[in-house]
């Protein structure tokens, strides 16, 4: 190896064959940014009500218990389908009251049970977060979960 | 010794080792809430002590990075670095940006990307302390010797940085917000961190083996193209999911699967050095974490990874406790204890004393790396279940998790062996002075080797 494989040789091989990767994955990305735009998020509107019901869910980090399309922590029950799993994903305003309800229950405050905090959140945030869930919930995420389980 | 300049390190590596333990203590009480829920709940609820478990995790690595940096790039470039005075203000933005970042997390002011919860002007705060340390770096390296170390050292923390710039693009489009989320955190610490690790283990070798630089640095080259071969494209094991094309299950399964490449690349190095290397350098704890810590990262990083990379699998194991388990392994062996093993070479140097708190750090290597090792294996049966579980039978989430305690209950007696641990490590290098155990003097055969 050492005399085909010099230092200055492995050198060029590692800045090269980076600046190669680099180039591919930037430009793999950039059609991904299309597609999601385009294809698999395309099937319900990014309203301004959807950005809002992002910025709730951000506010309160729902994602250091939860997971969304598997990602988060590991503490509570997956959300990217939780709107297919309630059975109201086509109908926006049980979806809402479904979440109203679920969220003023909380804390559970059971000996054992894992808690969920009470969120001050308004009705109106409350929608928007429900149809960023309906929102997260129609993306096309290659038939992932296995199981309405999520 | 030999440059006084390298004393800012010093103060870096405590700072860390502070943020290490209330990292791990944050992770034994996360963990405690698995077995006890009610336990706080109302006060500091669980997204809170995640959220200041990782956190801290990140940032004292960073900062061990750093010192890492400001003590071996002296050495390495030959001359002090450039200004100490930047190197300090750096220490003290850091520091006021991580104590305002746990104090807004604890009253519930924070971001709601996983592990970028930080408030926007720590954000800053971090882009600010991170163009001053390149700066510093930068010109010190290029008035001096240039060194393949230096050069992957340096390539590393600048691109890490550059792709800080991630950590502020938020799109409201929550497929898009995740990619570029990825953007900061894969090509953390599944590409550039490697660099960084790379570098330190390099310059580790050098030091403690006396193996010829030429030879160091032309594995160090192979171990880093390797690592952003893979590791680049592997990004796309991230991909599968979350509302991308299909092509990154193909493209993200054949790049990632070579993850592992890197690895055991660090792994054989450290060892066919340490076989090569003719000196008998007196940190032995040190050579115990650098061997360490390449082979736990070939394991938690390398195969724990490779366990669910493949899309066929991860559609299954995604965001399970397999995940968690590969997370925990992978973290620890390649960055805390790569950390480790630099501040452990660094201390008794900063500090002016032979290395004498040897024992009491070994100690401390098993005691966290069988704790790690542990939760690790505990971790990984929880996943299995829950994958069978709640992924092929299709059991509700939190009926399987009742079905997961006894694992909870093994994974926080092993939090307990690496908090303790982790204090016995800090102990050893801020307090003892002596000592613990008297080495023998006799000295060693001769000849049996040749």
């Amino acid at each position: 190896m050492s005399e085909i494989l010099t230092k200055s040789r492995a050198r060029n091989i590692f800045y090269g064959g980076s600046l190669f990767f680099v180039v591919v994955f930037v430009a793999m990305t950039i059609h991904s940014h299309r597609y999601v735009v385009n294809v698999s998020t395309a099937g319900m509107p990014l309203s301004p009500e959807v950005i809002l019901g992002k910025h709730v869910w951000e506010r309160h980090s729902c994602i250091n218990c939860h997971t969304l399309h598997g990602e988060g922590a590991y503490f509570a029950p997956e959300l990217g389908n939780v709107m297919t799993r309630w059975g109201v994903m086509d109908d926006p305003e049980t979806a809402f009251e479904t979440l109203d309800g679920w969220m003023a229950a909380q804390p559970s405050g059971i000996e054992g049970r894992r808690q969920m905090p009470l969120f001050k959140i308004t009705p109106e945030e409350m929608r928007a977060l429900a149809e960023f869930l309906r929102w997260a919930d129609q993306t096309d995420t290659q038939g992932w979960p296995p199981t309405d389980a999520g | 010794m030999k440059y006084q300049t390298q004393k800012v390190a010093y103060a870096y590596f405590l700072v860390a080792m502070g943020l290490f333990g209330i990292q791990v203590l944050g992770g034994l009480l996360a963990g405690w809430v698995y077995i006890s829920p009610n336990t706080l709940s109302e006060v500091l609820p669980f997204n809170i002590i995640r959220m200041i478990h990782t956190n801290a995790l990140i940032v004292w690595l960073l900062l061990g990075f750093f010192g890492a940096a400001y003590f071996l790039i002296p050495e390495e470039s030959e001359r002090e670095i450039w200004s100490v005075k930047l190197a300090y203000l750096q220490l003290i933005i850091l520091v006021v940006g991580t104590l305002g970042a746990v104090g807004s997390y604890l009253v519930g002011i924070h971001g709601g990307r996983e592990f970028l919860e930080q408030p926007l002007w720590v954000k800053f705060g971090i882009l600010v302390a991170a163009v001053i340390f390149l700066l510093n770096i930068s010109v010190t390296v290029l008035a001096g010797r240039k060194t393949a170390i230096t050069g992957v050292l340096l390539t590393g923390l600048w691109l890490l940085s550059l792709l800080w710039i991630f950590a502020f693009i938020n799109p409201d489009n929550l497929s898009l917000d995740k990619m570029y989320w990825w953007f900061v955190v894969h090509l953390w610490v599944e590409g550039t961190w490697e660099l960084v690790m790379a570098a330190i283990l390099a310059f580790l070798m050098l030091k403690l083996t006396g193996v010829d630089r030429e030879v160091v640095e032309k594995w160090l080259y192979v171990i880093v193209a390797t690592a952003l071969f893979s590791g680049i494209l592997g990004t796309g094991h991230h991909f599968y999911w979350i509302g991308l094309p299909e092509y990154w299950q193909w493209t993200g399964s054949i790049f990632s699967a070579f993850e592992v490449v890197p690895f055991f690349a660090m792994m054989s190095f450290a060892f066919i050095m340490v076989w090569k290397g003719r000196r008998t350098h007196p940190n032995k704890a040190a050579l115990l974490w650098a061997l360490g810590s390449a082979v736990v990262a070939f394991f938690g990083a390398g195969v724990w990874g490779f366990l669910h990379t493949f899309h066929g699998v991860n559609f299954y194991t995604h965001g399970t406790q397999i995940t968690a388990a590969h997370g925990h392994l992978a973290f620890y062996g390649a960055y805390v204890a790569m950390n480790l093993a630099i501040i452990t070479y660094a201390m008794p140097l900063l500090r002016g004393r032979a290395p004498y708190n040897q024992v009491l750090n070994m100690v401390s290597f098993w005691l966290m790396t069988g704790g790690m090792a542990f939760m690790t294996f505990v971790l990984t049966f929880a996943g299995t279940i829950q994958t069978h579980m709640q992924r092929i039978v299709g059991d509700y989430y939190m009926d399987v998790q009742d079905q997961l305690g006894l694992f909870y209950v093994m994974r926080f007696g092993a939090g307990i062996a690496v908090v303790l641990g982790a204090i016995l490590f800090i102990y050893s290098q801020v307090v003892v002075r002596r000592e613990v155990i008297t080495p023998n003097t006799m000295p060693e055969p001769v000849g049996e080797a040749s």
